[in-house]
């Protein structure tokens, strides 16, 4: 028995001796070497050298060790019939915790504001766009299995109804709020036409071209969007003419996003289980049985579609009327890509686990500011992980066990 | 053996309930069907059969909208519905989920389940074409909905006893036994209230005993659901005892037909499935 | 009609680099229906490296078109072993998985090695040393071809012969061809898939770093970033010629770089990427089998 760790033990040491080797050559000229082509100076950082070694080789350990396990908990499952459910997600589930966990979480985010500073409210104003963003894409990708990587676009088109409305016609956040809303679905609606019947990645990659041709016109059309320098002064939400200072505010917008998340939370949580979304889990396990058992798979996609889109301009909204100010560059190929890192690590699928997923990954960066330049690494890494070795992401999608009425069954 | 399943009344009477024109397929310059005539009647079970790449997939996909025939008519008869006609309904190239609504439910050759939804929701699926609760209803939640909702629990869980899987509800689909996922697509299949049901080699991968099972299982199916059986089958045992017609196709015509006994003993049936294929 | 000529050769000299990055893209897809999202990163630390070791001996005094050579040599080896690394961390253990699960694994790569290189090297653009020398006889031509335009397409032109060959004619070539049409059938006739998918990647890096070399040089500038648009564009020059053929992707490419060169020169340089977009968007929706694709019957 001892004799077999050791065995084991010497095995996963010298893979990540061999990977660690590997990996401080192959990283060598860019992480020692940095050339200054201004100056014509050459500057040598052999210390990276030793960072590169022992971090990947802690790294290449701890990689090796997962492997083993995942491909040994994949032999298991194969014989095991009944799903394993983790410890996590069971207490969650169980209503006699669950509904006391919801209240205190509500009780705490609606003291919020009142505890904490103007700062922090403003953080988790932003984290809370994110949810929503992220519980509409999981719509989309999680749900329907339509990778749409250029969901920022619809965010921009609500970001740019607010601010243009505003700017030229002084309309205020409310009366912009629904029709940003409108728009969104409007252009989902209007990309989903010509793109639903394209295959996975195909679908992954015009969305992409489409996100990107947004943001070029919105950088490029001057007259219309005013280019790259954006649109600034935008009119932050009031009730009946009243104006708040910028603290009032954003208390006003921090409720607002609240009572957003609870409804997109409501309206996604029933909409998985409902019909429809029984339908867009069937349309992303297997399209063609879908169509063939009398699903007409391109309304199905269009709804998914246009429903994302929709959530997406509202949050355009909030946010141009949060940030007071907008640029192209606040809608870029990246912030598509954070929005699926959350979905991703979440969990596609998981209400649940989107949020979390998005609060991880907006407040982490926040209060780890010493990490905060490494965000973007981290999240790309994590991809790459979540999907080698957690693939369901933090919290595992489930599926509702239905009641059967047993006398109507007969 | 083959008389007592052969006792349909209504057998030669009024429309047939799929009718199959003519119908060629080409793929570039590979033909796949060639002018391929086919009846299915009410009440009866059909089997198509043939060796290996004889055209017998590609004329189901055919039939339910995944290819459009290059040539021909496919007419169905619907019993019921807003496409009821008289004269019947053109389904070359239709939709496939048109085709599904029509009453035409298929099963795959190599079995095409939900892997992560579970078995009664694989069979709910089914049930999405007959029931209508969209987006709003979803949301809200009336009671309508809710019992829409309730109906289609019900009746899909009842479909899965039919089939013998009501202990495995609520089992993720990719974790049957293959067996079970055979009668699952089945179930599913009759969930969208088809009035001909088209299995594509509904016995594969089975041991006698369970083709056995399913082809009792198919025998009550036609009986209680009052529907019409077009199948795909290399499991020669069966097919004969199961039919009431065979067709036979072999390089995509369609070489043979009669009872099982009539094409059992047509010499060009024999001299296609010696050497060919050893399940004859 | 100089002013044609002079975008016609332009086209074709940016074409071909599209054609380099594109072939990587149509070789993984062709293989493991892939779309290496991490592609235009290679191609970017190839022209990091280039950039590294042409400021290395720049410094020390060396000749400018040995320092060309070296410098596309030490890229090409090393984003090759990057192209292997990647493929064995973020695609290898994903081969059994759903189709968008690899997908989003690339897409994680790709935002990882972006962000490597801006936080080991430079957020900010670097001058690429001058390392193609004006050569004299270009002068007839300089209204119409700078010198470094005719070293891309010359180079472009004899990596491309020598991949054709090399696909055409190896022991391995022939490996990569039976696994594209049907890798079942291959690893069942003794072909090492691992082993031709390594080598895919390879190839396919090496092709990506000629490009991000040659670029660097030819544009005289870089930074972290111009992976992913460089790779986009390759991807539509890839999709555009039909995704999965070789001649496709050059093809595709050339086609690309003219379609920017001259609506950039006749309709408006402001919409210099929106032209390869929608392009990239109209080819996938009207044809998405590419020009010399062949549109395959799905199976049921």
């Amino acid at each position: 028995m001892k004799d077999t760790l050791m065995r084991y033990v010497v095995k996963l040491v010298r893979q990540a001796l061999v990977a660690s080797i590997w990996l401080s050559f192959l990283t060598l000229p860019i992480m020692v070497i940095r050339v200054d082509t201004i100056e014509q100076t050459v500057t040598w950082r052999w210390m990276h050298l030793a960072y590169m070694a022992v971090g990947s080789f802690v790294l290449a350990l701890a990689w090796y060790a997962m492997m083993d396990r995942r491909d040994r908990g994949q032999a298991k499952k194969d014989l095991e019939t009944v799903e394993r459910v983790s410890a996590l997600s069971q207490f969650l589930s169980d209503p006699r915790f669950a509904k006391p966990l919801m209240a205190f979480g509500f009780l705490v985010a609606a003291a919020f504001p009142w505890f904490f500073s103007l700062y922090q409210t403003n953080i988790l104003v932003s984290a809370m766009i994110y949810v929503v963003l992220g519980l509409g894409l999981n719509i989309t990708v999680g749900l329907a299995g339509l990778l749409d990587l250029g969901y920022v676009a619809f965010y921009a088109v609500g970001a740019y109804t607010y601010a243009l409305l505003n700017h030229h016609f002084h309309l205020g956040f409310w009366a912009v709020l629904p029709l940003g809303a409108v728009l969104g679905a409007f252009f989902g609606i209007l990309l989903g036409f010509p793109v639903l019947r394209l295959r996975g990645d195909y679908l992954a990659i015009v969305t992409l071209g489409f996100g990107q041709i947004i943001r070029l016109v919105l950088e490029n059309w001057g007259d219309f969007s005013y280019g790259p320098s954006g649109i600034s002064n935008i009119d932050r939400p009031g009730l009946f003419g009243i104006n708040y200072s910028v603290e009032q505010a954003t208390t006003y917008i921090y409720y607002i996003m609240l009572a957003l998340v609870i409804l997109t939370i409501f309206v996604t949580a029933r909409l998985k289980d409902s019909r429809i979304g029984r339908a867009w889990l069937a349309l992303r396990e297997d399209e063609i049985a879908c169509q063939a058992m009398g699903i007409d798979n391109t309304r199905a996609k269009l709804m998914a579609f246009a429903l994302g889109a929709t959530l997406a301009g509202l949050m355009g909204v909030v946010f141009a009327a949060k940030t007071t100010f907008i640029n192209p560059a606040s809608f870029t190929f990246m912030e598509s890509a954070m929005i699926l890192a959350i979905v991703v690590l979440g969990g596609m699928g998981s209400v649940l686990g989107v949020i979390l997923g998005a609060f991880m990954l907006m407040l982490l960066p926040e209060y780890l500011r010493a990490f905060s330049e490494y965000r973007m690494l981290i999240f790309g890494a994590t991809m790459v992980l979540i999907m080698v070795f957690r693939p369901e992401g933090l919290v595992r999608a489930k599926r509702k066990v239905y009641k059967i009425n047993v006398e109507a069954a007969g | 053996m083959a008389q007592n399943t052969t006792d349909m009344n209504n057998q030669n009477t009024g429309n047939p309930v799929l009718s199959v024109r003519n119908v060629s397929m080409n793929f570039g310059g590979l033909r796949a069907l060639s002018e391929v005539d086919l009846e299915v009647r009410p009440g009866e079970v059909v089997a198509l059969i043939g060796p290996n790449g004889a055209g017998k997939t590609t004329f189901f996909n055919c039939i339910t909208g995944i290819y459009t025939p290059t040539d021909g008519e496919v007419t169905a008869y619907p019993k019921t519905g807003k496409r009821k006609r008289a004269n019947g309904v053109r389904i070359n190239g239709m939709r496939t989920n048109l085709v599904c609504e029509l009453g035409m439910a298929r099963t795959f050759q190599n079995i095409r389940l939900f892997p992560s939804m579970t078995a009664l929701e694989n069979v709910m699926i089914g049930r999405h074409c007959r029931t209508k609760s969209g987006i709003l209803g979803a949301v809200l939640r009336p009671a309508a909905t809710r019992r829409e909702e309730q109906e289609v629990v019900d009746n899909s869980y009842e479909l899965l006893t039919k089939v013998g899987l009501e202990k495995l509800a609520n089992e993720y689909s990719r974790n049957l036994p293959y067996g079970a996922q055979r009668r699952l697509e089945i179930a599913r299949a009759l969930a969208t209230e088809p009035f001909l049901l088209l299995l594509d080699e509904p016995a594969a991968g089975m041991n006698p005993q369970e083709t056995e099972e399913l082809k009792q299982m198919v025998i009550r199916i036609r009986e209680e659901f009052k529907v019409s059986v077009l199948l795909i089958e290399h499991d020669m045992k069966m097919v004969m005892s199961l039919s009431d017609r065979i067709y036979v196709m072999e390089y995509g015509r369609i070489i043979s037909t009669g009872t099982p006994k009539e094409v059992s003993e047509d010499p060009q049936v024999i001299r296609a499935y010696l050497g060919e294929d050893d399940d004859a | 009609m100089e002013y044609f000529l002079q975008l016609f050769l332009g086209g074709l000299s940016r074409g071909s680099v599209y054609a380099l990055i594109a072939l990587g893209y149509t070789m993984v897809y062709g293989i493991i229906e892939l779309i290496n999202f991490a592609h235009g990163e290679i191609y970017m630390i190839g022209a990091f490296m280039g950039l590294i070791v042409a400021g290395v001996l720049t410094s020390l005094g060396w000749p400018a078109l040995s320092i060309l050579a070296i410098a596309l040599i030490v890229a090409v080896l090393y984003s090759a072993a990057y192209g292997y690394t990647v493929e064995k961390i973020a695609y290898k253990p994903l081969r059994s998985a759903p189709r968008l699960a690899p997908l989003i694994s690339a897409i994680g790569m790709s935002i990882l090695l972006q962000n490597y290189i801006m936080l080991t090297q430079t957020p900010d653009f670097l001058p690429f040393p001058r390392l193609i020398p004006e050569l004299a006889f270009m002068d007839r031509f300089s209204n119409y071809l700078g010198t470094s335009d005719m070293f891309i397409i010359v180079t472009s032109l004899v990596v491309m012969i020598a991949l054709t060959l090399f696909i055409k004619f190896t022991r391995m070539g022939k490996a990569m061809r039976a696994t594209a049409q049907n890798r079942k059938m291959a690893m069942l006739v003794g072909v090492n898939v691992d082993q031709v998918i390594s080598v895919t990647f390879i190839i396919g890096s090496s092709l990506a770093a000629v490009g991000g070399v040659l670029i660097g040089a030819h544009v005289g500038q870089i930074n972290f970033a111009i992976g992913f648009l460089a790779g986009i564009k390759a991807f539509t020059a890839a999709v555009l010629g039909g995704i999965g053929s070789i001649p496709g992707a050059m093809l595709g490419g050339l086609v690309l770089g003219w379609t920017e060169s001259f609506a950039t020169g006749y309709i408006s340089s402001d919409y210099e990427d929106v032209f390869a977009f929608l392009l990239l968007v109209v080819i996938l929706i009207f044809r998405p089998a590419g020009l010399l694709g062949k549109q395959r019957a799905q199976k049921v």
